[in-house]
């Protein structure tokens, strides 16, 4: 890998347009290291995607030293040899002009953007003092990471070997969380990622909002179209006529927030018309007649007014998932954090597959695997009497990672103790997190904010030192030792060099633990000492890796009738249809149906979900991708928008129920949605000034989320709470 | 049979094409303007010329048959071309029209006419030419000689004039009916459309700046026979287009309450049109002067109606169904 | 005689846009400009609701009407497989063929020639599936010789029903829809 020589750029202060930048939007010139020849012809290379977290195995072109396309690795498990259009686009990511490019120290006032460009050196340096000053002054516990995909692991190594104890990710809180504390509370286990649901085998597929589609997860998609074309019976809930829902054979226009009702009474159904496996309930089941008595009420009358769904229809849609058990997969889901129920409704689905008898039989759920690749030997990290900050008193009994919006309250009221500093990578806390304004609030408490990113994101925005990170397709990363129907392990190598400043997550890591005295945990001086020395262990070789991309082990038994053992992890050692440890905490063992609070008058729901193209915020600079889809749109039902005099393409913004006023957004008047919610696309409607591409482009969702209800078992936050009106832009 | 399509959304095309297709701007309708208004000029002289029409005046400009209406012709037609390259998208390569004759494409035929009436009308200015050309070319003069002895020399150019004028009057019409793919222009009156209207721009000039009364009459009920046939052959053909598919009727709505109806009825119909055949029409009878108003009105209406044809033409698409 | 075509399974395609980057990345096509795109289609009323999506490019027609128009000859029939291609050294930017194209599948390239899909011929050389095919997730997409009673196109098109874009316009498109 050729050096990018270390610039020292212009210190710029003020007139705050941002970054550095001089090109206009469009691919950047192909740098070369003074002195290597200039490259001709084709060269692949292997390596796996990092636009979002499946991490799909792919081999990028390279034609005339210019990075030229991104294909799947046709040994991948996961991709099968077609990445999503994400990683299709993915060459994008090293093209995008908005791209950070130095190291950035803030140069005013936070997020007002401001920055001068340093060196690593400096930049490190002030950090690692910075880092040493807060645990002087309030111990190396005051520091947290929100880190967010495999990149992050190296950072995670050097601030645990620091001393960190507080190490968070969004996607639990506020996505799968409750999903797999749902599953782990009924089967003991959770549900992963890469999903471990048989769907490419399953006869009917149930989908209780998920937009598979339109939610891109490659596998996934792959495995639906999989399974329609085979013609699998599916049915879809959703407030919203999603792709998936034009594939079903049932579709339920379930009003929002009312699934659970759904669950109940499809339960009810199946319990008292006996449409249940009983043999698999007998033998693996834990508390049935308990549970049974719970559902009694809950008949399809009685959920008719909470859903809008006809008891006829939700009878017939339950004896069509009876009729193809065992292989009727139920979906989890991923992204479920909605109404703050939401732990219990994931619960609810869990119940459902188990009455079914889908859990670990084809076409439900299987026994994923994983190959065997050892750990790097390090010295142990340090010991905290102290604790974790997410969840003082384990107020969220049953959260089994830790609670990112926890420690951002922890970091506003000091309690359980001060958070002074955090370190943020791959993750744009400001669209993620709900509630914006508790996001500055936090960040305004800091003694230092460190963001590591690619792109200038809005919590960029607000840091104190900005690290550039170079894109997956200029670096080595940590191995991927995948959990997978079949198990693998994928190489992440670099195919083309950094344009700028950037540096790789590992090196910036190691720097910093370097700087801070930690080099003891370093003991590997180049990642492919680090690389190689795991793969030996293993009986593989970083040779091999790095031809090849990803080795695969022997596909195990994955389900029950192949020999797996039914094993689950639960108090009982069976499947808790009846939960003593939720009774016990003072939650229902069962789920009960709450109706969520409805909006103001004249208000409509915000609902919003995933775009194919586009992954959460950060995918909007990409030249590629955005391209093909610049900005969102807000589904407005036709009916709804004719009584408002309000055309497809008609620009409106929305108010919601705090007053918050969003960006202008385009209108697309469909019959596909229900009447009292709207829809958009998250991630669109940056404020961020270097995301110059996507600047002011759509409208943001999270901005609107002003309000959530937060899970009592496990501090999910539900974020479908809130209600805009919609206000013609002239 | 499947419910009626309520929403048909697609995602981005090209700029050309999005939200439906504009590639050609005003050069194209300038140039149909200028190309017709060429065409009626040469048929016109041409007829003269064939009558064996000699000026009563030598060298009057702007007379039939005259070298100065040649000229302005020449000047005419080069504006047109001038303004037809401008359009082209890869202007370097335009020598690439004269490489080879595609029988089935009528702008192949159109490169071909439009270097054809270059002789043609250079022949009609020599029949008559002005003194300060010969002075300046004096080898022409053996030319002009030749000419001007045989009779059925000035036959000849009449007829070439006549023949090209008509070829370059009529298919740039059917250059555009031609692309099925826009049903407003599907319809074979185009080219006689065009053509009729070539013809009354160039009777309205010639009637206007013909320096001889008995020919300025003449031209005005000549001018006034073009306007009727070209009103007629309007009717005719939104008639053709009303009665013929979904889509050709949907094309022609564009004109009939669409966003072209006021600029076609108003601009195109009533002051290209019925206005200055009124106009005219009482000026031959003696109730008025001749005016250079009727004239006027004419030649704009002429050219708008070559900008909402290929406007409204590009606007217009075959309707999905699926 | 070769006539290369596609069959796409409506079925199966969930309208990801896979095909529409991938086209962008293999072809390097300009901005904004695209030879492939994605359209769906809606009908009833809601709940009842029919969704069809489909990823339409040039059909390469049988009887194109951009080739006929073309005053250069630029616009042209290859010599095998009936792909539709053209000559950018021969084409002067008239527009017309754009104009002819009832499927609008016809851009200008910024340099001023007039360019569309290729079946990515250069791909189909080698033997290999034009890249949008070549990337479907769901594999809808199926490229093939429809001459060939036994090509997996004509297998399909013998098996399921099926329909062309704008079959009406009379230009025997070569892209055939499944239902």
């Amino acid at each position: 890998m050729s050096a990018v020589s270390r610039r020292r750029f212009l210190k710029i202060t003020g007139a705050g347009a941002g970054l550095a930048a001089t090109s206009a939007l469009g691919p950047l010139p192909r740098l070369r290291s003074l002195g290597q020849p200039a490259e001709k012809g084709l060269r692949a290379v292997p390596t796996f995607c990092d636009l979002c977290f499946w991490k799909c195995n792919a081999i990028a072109t390279v034609r005339d030293g210019v990075l030229w396309k991104i294909e799947g690795n046709p040994e991948d498990p996961l991709s099968r040899g077609r990445l999503c259009p994400r990683g299709t686009g993915g060459v994008g990511a090293h093209f995008d002009a908005d791209r950070l490019r130095a190291p950035l120290l803030r140069a005013a006032v936070r997020g007002e953007e401001r920055w001068t460009e340093v060196t690593w050196d400096e930049a490190l340096g002030h950090v690692a003092e910075k880092l040493q000053r807060i645990k002087a002054e309030h111990g190396p516990e005051a520091v947290a990471l929100f880190s967010h995909g495999l990149g992050g692991n190296f950072l995670k190594h050097t601030l645990r070997a620091y001393g960190v104890v507080n190490v968070a990710a969004p996607s639990f809180a506020q996505c799968r969380g409750p999903r797999d504390v749902g599953f782990e509370l009924t089967f003991g286990e959770g549900i992963g990622s890469p999903e471990r649901t048989d769907i490419r085998n399953a006869r009917c597929l149930v989908l209780i909002g998920s937009h598979l589609g339109e939610n891109m997860h490659n596998t996934q998609v792959q495995e639906f179209a999989e399974a329609v074309g085979g013609g699998a019976t599916v049915i879809v809930a959703d407030p919203r006529f999603s792709v998936a829902a034009s594939k079903a054979k049932h579709y339920l226009p379930v009003k929002p927030g009312s699934d659970l009702a759904l669950l109940l009474a499809w339960m009810n159904v199946l319990v008292r018309e006996g449409l249940y496996d009983r043999e698999y309930v007998a033998a693996h089941g834990f508390g049935f007649e308990a549970f049974a008595a719970e559902v009694q009420p809950f008949t399809p009358e009685w959920a008719y007014p909470e859903t809008g769904i006809e008891p006829g229809l939700i009878r017939e849609t339950a004896r069509e998932m009876a009729r193809h058990r065992p292989a009727t997969l139920v979906h989890p889901g991923r992204h479920t954090s909605w109404y703050g129920d939401d732990a219990q409704r994931s619960r609810a689905i869990a119940l459902l597959n188990a009455l079914l008898g889908s859990w670990g039989r084809k076409g439900g759920f299987y026994q994923p695997a994983s190959m065997d690749v050892p750990g790097y030997p390090y010295p142990p990290y340090p010991t905290s009497a102290r604790g974790k900050a997410d969840n003082p008193g384990r107020l969220y009994p049953f959260a089994s990672e830790a609670i990112t919006t926890g420690l951002r309250a922890a970091t506003i009221t000091g309690q359980p103790y001060p958070i002074k500093g955090w370190f943020v990578y791959a993750t744009n806390l400001i669209e993620a997190l709900p509630n914006e304004a508790e996001t500055i609030e936090a960040v305004r408490k800091l003694d230092l904010l460190v963001v590591v990113d690619v792109v200038p994101s809005e919590i960029a925005g607000w840091a104190d030192v900005v690290l550039p990170e170079s894109t997956y397709l200029e670096r080595y990363d940590d191995l991927n030792v995948e959990l997978f129907r079949e198990p693998f392990v994928g190489l992440r190598q670099p195919v083309v060099a950094s344009p700028h400043d950037q540096k790789p997550n590992w090196w910036i890591a190691r720097e910093l633990a370097l700087k801070l005295g930690l080099a003891a945990y370093y003991p590997w001086k180049t990642i492919e000492e680090y690389l190689d020395f795991r793969l030996q262990k293993a009986g593989m070789s970083l040779a091999d890796l790095r031809r090849k991309g990803v080795v695969r082990g022997a596909p195990p038994a994955v389900y029950f009738e192949d020999g797996v053992r039914p094993d689950f992890p639960t108090p009982s050692r069976k499947i808790e249809f009846y939960s003593v440890p939720l009774r016990d905490a003072g939650f229902d063992p069962v789920p009960k149906y709450k109706r969520p609070a409805a909006g103001p008058p004249g208000s409509f729901r915000l609902l919003f979900g995933r775009a194919p193209v586009h992954t959460f915020s950060r995918t909007q600079t990409n030249p590629v991708l955005h391209q093909a889809m610049p900005e969102n749109e807000l589904w407005v039902n036709a009916d709804v928008a004719a009584r408002a005099e309000i055309r497809s393409g008609d620009r409106v913004r929305l108010r919601n129920q705090d007053g918050v006023v969003s960006n202008t957004v385009r209108v697309k008047a469909t019959q596909a949605i229900r009447p009292d919610c709207v829809y958009m696309v998250h991630g669109f409607g940056h404020t961020a000034k270097g995301l110059r591409r996507a600047l002011g482009k759509g409208a943001s969702d999270s901005r609107l989320v002003t309000r959530y209800e937060t899970d009592p078992l496990m501090g999910g936050t539900g974020m479908n709470v809130n209600f805009v009106t919609l206000e013609r832009e002239a | 049979m499947s419910p009626a399509l309520t929403e048909l959304v697609s995602t981005a095309h090209s700029p050309a094409t999005d939200p439906h297709l504009h590639v050609w701007g005003w050069e194209i309708p300038v140039y149909l303007f200028l190309g017709g208004f060429t065409a009626g000029i040469m048929i016109l002289s041409g007829w003269a010329l064939w009558k064996g029409r000699r000026n009563l005046r030598p060298h009057t400009t702007f007379a039939l048959a005259s070298s100065g209406l040649f000229v302005l012709a020449l000047a005419a037609i080069s504006l047109g071309m001038l303004a037809l390259f401008l359009d082209l998208g890869h202007k370097l390569y335009v020598w690439r029209l004269y490489l080879t004759m595609e029988p089935w494409s009528p702008m192949s035929w159109g490169s071909w006419i439009l270097l054809l009436v270059y002789p043609v009308l250079a022949a009609g200015v020599l029949l008559d030419p002005p003194k300060a050309l010969l002075r300046r070319v004096p080898a022409l003069e053996p030319v002009v000689g030749w000419m001007e002895g045989r009779p059925v020399v000035r036959h000849a150019v009449g007829f070439a004039s006549i023949a090209t004028g008509v070829a370059l009057g009529i298919y740039t019409g059917i250059l555009l009916s031609a692309l099925g793919a826009r049903p407003l222009w599907s319809s074979a009156l185009l080219g006689p459309l065009f053509l009729v209207s070539g013809l009354s721009t160039a009777a309205a000039f010639a009637h206007w700046a013909s320096p001889e009364p008995d020919e300025r009459v003449q031209l005005a009920w000549l001018d006034n026979l073009f306007l009727t046939i070209e009103l007629g052959l309007i009717v005719l053909l939104l008639v053709g287009l009303l009665t013929s598919t979904e889509a050709h009727a949907e094309a022609a709505r564009l004109l009939l309450g669409g966003p072209f109806t006021a600029v076609f009825w108003v601009g195109v119909v009533f002051l290209g049109i019925l206005l200055p055949l009124v106009i005219q029409t009482l000026a031959v009878t003696h109730h008025i002067v001749h005016t250079p108003i009727a004239p006027i009105l004419v030649m704009a209406g002429g050219l708008a109606l070559r900008f909402v044809i290929v406007s409204a033409g590009q606007a217009s698409h075959w309707p999905r169904l699926l | 005689m070769a006539r290369l075509g596609m069959v796409i399974d409506t079925r199966r395609c969930v309208g990801c846009m896979d095909c529409v980057v991938a086209c962008k990345t293999e072809n390097q096509t300009p901005e904004g400009m695209n030879r492939d795109w994605i359209t769906s289609a809606t009908s009833g009323r809601f709940p009842e609701l029919r969704q069809t999506i489909q990823s339409e490019r040039c059909n390469h027609c049988d009887r194109p009407p951009c080739v006929t128009c073309c005053p250069t000859g630029a616009s042209h029939v290859h010599d095998w497989g009936g792909i539709v291609l053209v000559t950018k050294e021969e084409c002067i930017g008239c527009k017309a063929c754009l104009a002819s194209c009832p499927y609008d599948a016809r851009y200008v390239h910024p340099e001023g020639y007039a360019d569309k899909c290729t079946f990515c011929v250069h791909r189909v050389e080698k033997g290999q599936d034009p890249a949008c095919v070549s990337v479907c997730p769901t594999r809808c997409m199926h490229f093939g010789d429809l001459d060939d009673p036994h090509s997996a196109v004509s297998l399909l098109l013998a098996a399921r029903a099926h329909h062309a874009v704008l079959p009406e316009a009379g230009t025997r498109p070569r892209i055939f829809y499944l239902e």
